[in-house]
């Protein structure tokens, strides 16, 4: 199998490029690949794997979490492999089996929008160079020019119309080199991809059989609950567990590391029973005394203070702001987010003092891997971890393995005995980690004519990097911060052309933990950008898609998203009687999108969102149905922040418990959502968060044309608003 | 205990303060019902007492008598042959599909109340949580679902 060593350190390299190795851990290559995953069945290569029966299954390293990317990805491969469809099935490797085999299926991180667009070329090129070996064995066999044959829905025929299925030369295919150098086709050809076929994992959706990290069991399995210190930096000072030992089914009462404590049960309802009998003393933490006054306290001297990071700047716009004929400024606030998945974060564990197994919902397999490894004491080749269906990812399971950890430190106490942790729901929102809170301070100068001649743009607040992996810091400068603000790239690039710019962070860290949250930096960038962008506006006294118009001629890609949704919104003619319209844009994950909305507000501040109209260049569309369900899901994501969402911290501890406290858009606020998938071809962009970042502002810009009132501080909640 | 599930009286030992959800999922192993909340307020755990669609993590197993009928997602339909799976799966509803379950049996039970449910039924009935925000194709599932029935 050396020649598949051959192809997976080009796959590697490839995957490496494109989605950066961003594990901050070192993974110890096995030497030559190993090849245990394929062994009982024909593997082709390491992304098919090709059953007697015809059955095609194409392995998928990234991870499903509802975004479609286990279908888009199956879709890209079959694309190439010239299979049939209906005959695809899919499995996801293990990291283990990705370190075995020296990281031969690339990233498995799935984050950052980047599923597809990151893994699709090696991908691709996996589906063609199986579909050659394929039709390459059936020529062997049939002693004829492989030029003379071709492959079509799993069969492939001869020059002399003899005919061979994909399951029968399978076991010869995967006897052959794989080919180094592929052709893949011109999109022009593309019969899979671009089409809406239906997902391959939804019927296990309707009658209960999924099976997701949560309802995995085992054979002996005990379950814990478990309570960690509520204030960061806090540890367990002591703990009595006695009465809890008592109760019905209790088996242990452990400390967890240095910070948590759980319970282990027969069931998970009587460890979480038998938890709340548990005292516990915890000790201060670096949380302590923190609440929102003194966090506000720290963003707001960062507003005006010098130390800071710049990400874009053009000409001189301190200059530009001194001789303005007019000076608009404006302050804004985002509050912290909690991504609230559906399914808690829970892991399954057993330990043996050479082995350690981990059954978990995960977007990064790969650091649940490193954090397996750590937490049991053992070398990673003696870890595996089993991946299971997410309930939700939006960031939460991608970066901090956290309920890895505790699973195995816990698993650790009892040798040999499959543990399922899951935390609670007040667990969960307690040990969030946390879409950060940002201030922005906006000063724009307008010359005589209306003109915008230059741009303030003071962000002040927390960086996600300096909490989770300051090694990915850039001499203290977090580059996130600025995402959809840069000067250039094309993963997220400032759509506006504006003389004299400065954009730049302060960065004031609290002691909370934060995170990566489904559109991340964008959120607020977009909401602080494009609500300005309409208060210069309407100080220039411009229509605001006019305004915008006029800074967008060397952003083409930029304005066409804007141009779709403002004739789709019906911008030229006016609105119903009572209805309001407000728009934006933003470009992010490498992909532009653009809103508008229709919205309605009485007397009393309740406000209903009439219609949504929302256009996406993602470069190349995989599947226009999924696409659609990234872009509706969106807008009840990112409307679930603006119209509620909000964080807060009482001395060092989150406020909000459950979603009684911290509510979410139901189907009453949903809107109507129209999406304009629109791809202008030669690149891939991502889908799954890009449309967040425009649901705020279009709503809030349209509440200002109804209202006069421009919402700065979000939640709107916050601000006497609620859904009518 | 004894319970009347899908059909079925399945007995079992346990504290009869436990909710039904974790009872279901643990005593009787099955795991289609879900966890969300524990507090009545996502309808992640919503089952069919007696046809009435129920959060099941909010009613503890005392207060349920043996000749009430439980209904889980297990029991909707042996086959996925229920109009609401049927339009589920026409129109691609599911996500991660987390909150589903619930969601398939709040709506089946709505549809069993009102077969031709406007879109203010629909609001009304359907006060489940999706975080990956399923409910335009849910909304237009159960339209789909009414015609198919
Ligand atoms: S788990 Fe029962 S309503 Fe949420
Ligand atoms: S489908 Fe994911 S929570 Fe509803």
């Amino acid at each position: 199998m050396t020649v598949q060593t051959k192809f997976s350190r080009r796959s590697f390299l490839v995957a490496s490029a494109a989605g950066g190795l961003s594990l901050g851990m070192a993974i110890p290559f096995a030497g030559p690949a190993a090849a245990q995953t394929g062994a009982q069945l024909p593997e082709v290569n390491a992304w098919v794997v090709i059953r007697p029966d015809d059955t095609v299954v194409i392995r998928i390293a990234r991870q499903e979490m509802g975004q479609g990317t286990l279908t888009g990805l199956a879709q890209v491969v079959a694309e190439e492999l010239h299979c049939d469809w209906d005959k695809v099935t899919t499995e996801y490797p293990t990291p283990g089996e990705n370190v075995a085999r020296e990281r031969i299926w690339g990233d498995f991180g799935t984050a950052g929008s980047r599923g597809i667009r990151a893994s699709q070329q090696y991908m691709r090129e996996g589906g063609a160079a199986a579909r050659m070996m394929l039709v390459q064995a059936a020529a062997n066999r049939w002693d004829v020019d492989v030029a003379g044959c071709t492959a079509a829905n799993s069969v492939i025929t001869g020059p002399d119309g003899q005919t061979a299925t994909f399951g029968e030369v399978a076991e010869e295919a995967a006897a052959l080199d794989v080919p180094t150098e592929v052709a893949l086709k011109d999109p022009s050809e593309w019969t899979l991809i671009g089409q809406s076929v239906p997902r391959l994992d939804t019927v296990d959706k309707v009658d209960g059989s999924q099976i997701y990290s949560i309802d995995h069991t085992m054979e002996g399995m005990l379950n814990a609950a478990i309570r960690r210190a509520p204030v960061m930096g806090a540890t367990v000072a002591s703990f009595d567990g006695d009465a809890a030992a008592d109760m019905p089914g209790v088996r242990h009462v452990l400390q967890v590391g240095d910070d948590a404590v759980a319970v282990v049960a027969d069931t998970w309802w009587r460890a979480k029973t038998a938890l709340e009998a548990v005292e516990i003393e915890w000790s201060d933490g670096d949380g302590t005394g923190y609440d929102m006054a003194r966090i506000r306290a720290m963003l707001e001297d960062g507003l005006t203070a010098e130390d800071t990071f710049v990400g874009n700047r053009q000409g001189d716009a301190m200059a530009a702001i001194e001789g303005a004929a007019q000076l608009v400024e404006a302050t804004y606030h985002v509050p912290y987010q909690h991504h609230a998945t559906m399914e808690p974060m829970n892991a399954t564990a057993v330990w043996t003092e050479d082995r350690c197994e981990v059954w978990t919902a995960t977007q990064n397999a790969e650091a649940a891997l490193a954090a397996t490894s750590t937490a049991a004491g053992l070398p990673i080749e003696d870890c595996d971890v089993h991946r299971i269906n997410l309930g939700g990812g939006f960031g939460r399971r991608a970066t901090m393995q956290d309920f890895v950890t505790q699973a195995v430190l816990i698993a650790k106490q009892v040798p040999g005995t499959p543990i399922k942790m899951i935390w609670s729901r007040e667990e969960d929102m307690l040990h969030g980690t946390l879409h950060p809170i940002t201030m922005c301070k906006m000063t724009g100068a307008l010359d005589a004519d209306g003109n915008l001649t230059g741009l303030h743009m003071r962000i002040s607040g927390q960086s996600i990097l300096a909490g989770v992996r300051p090694e990915g810091l850039s001499e203290g400068k977090d580059p996130i911060m600025f995402q959809g603000l840069n000067p250039d790239g094309d993963e997220g690039r400032l759509g506006y052309t504006i003389p004299n710019l400065l954009v730049d962070h302060a960065m004031r860290n609290p002691p909370v933990m934060p995170g990566f949250w489904r559109g991340v930096c964008n959120n607020q960038n977009a909401f602080y950008l494009e609500s300005f962008i309409d208060e210069l506006a309407l100080a220039a006294e411009r229509d605001p898609l006019e305004f915008r118009r006029a800074l967008m001629a060397d952003h083409p890609k930029h304005l066409a998203v804007l141009d779709a949704v403002a004739e789709g919104i019906g911008w030229d003619t006016p609105a119903p009687e009572g209805v309001f319209r407000g728009l934006c844009q933003h470009m992010g994950y490498g992909s532009y999108v653009a809103a508008a909305a229709e919205v309605s507000v009485n007397e009393d501040g309740r406000f209903k969102i009439h219609r949504i109209v929302a256009a996406t260049d993602c470069g190349t569309v995989v599947n226009p149905q999924q696409v659609a369900a990234q872009i509706e899901g969106s807008f009840a994501y990112g409307l679930s922040a603006s119209i509620f969402g909000e964080i807060t911290i009482t001395d060092g501890k989150v406020d909000q418990e459950n979603f009684d406290t911290y509510p979410v858009v139901t189907m009453w606020e949903m809107p109507a959502v129209e999406s304009l998938i629109i791809p202008s071809g030669g690149f891939w962009g991502g889908v799954g968060e890009p449309t967040i970042f425009a649901a705020t502002p279009a709503v809030v810009n349209a509440i200002f044309a109804a209202t006069g009132t421009r919402i700065r501080n979000l939640p709107l909640s916050k601000n006497g608003m609620s859904h009518a | 205990m004894k319970l009347m599930v899908n059909g079925s009286v399945r007995e079992f030992e346990v504290e009869p303060d436990t909710p039904l959800l974790w009872v279901l999922r643990e005593q009787l192993g099955m795991t289609g019902t879900k966890f969300g909340c524990g507090i009545a307020a996502c309808g992640a755990c919503t089952v069919h007492l007696d046809g009435f669609p129920t959060r099941s993590c909010a009613i503890q197993v005392q207060d349920i008598d043996e000749t009430q009928e439980i209904v889980t997602i297990e029991g909707l339909s042996p086959d996925r042959s229920h109009p609401i799976q049927q339009a589920w799966v026409e129109l691609d509803v599911p996500q991660c599909g987390y909150c589903q379950s619930g969601q398939i049996m709040a709506a089946a039970a709505l549809l069993a109340e009102t077969p031709e449910p406007t879109d203010e039924d629909i609001v009304n009935a359907m006060t489940n949580i999706c975080r990956c925000g399923t409910y335009n194709r849910i909304k237009a599932g159960i339209k789909r679902a009414a015609e198919l029935s």
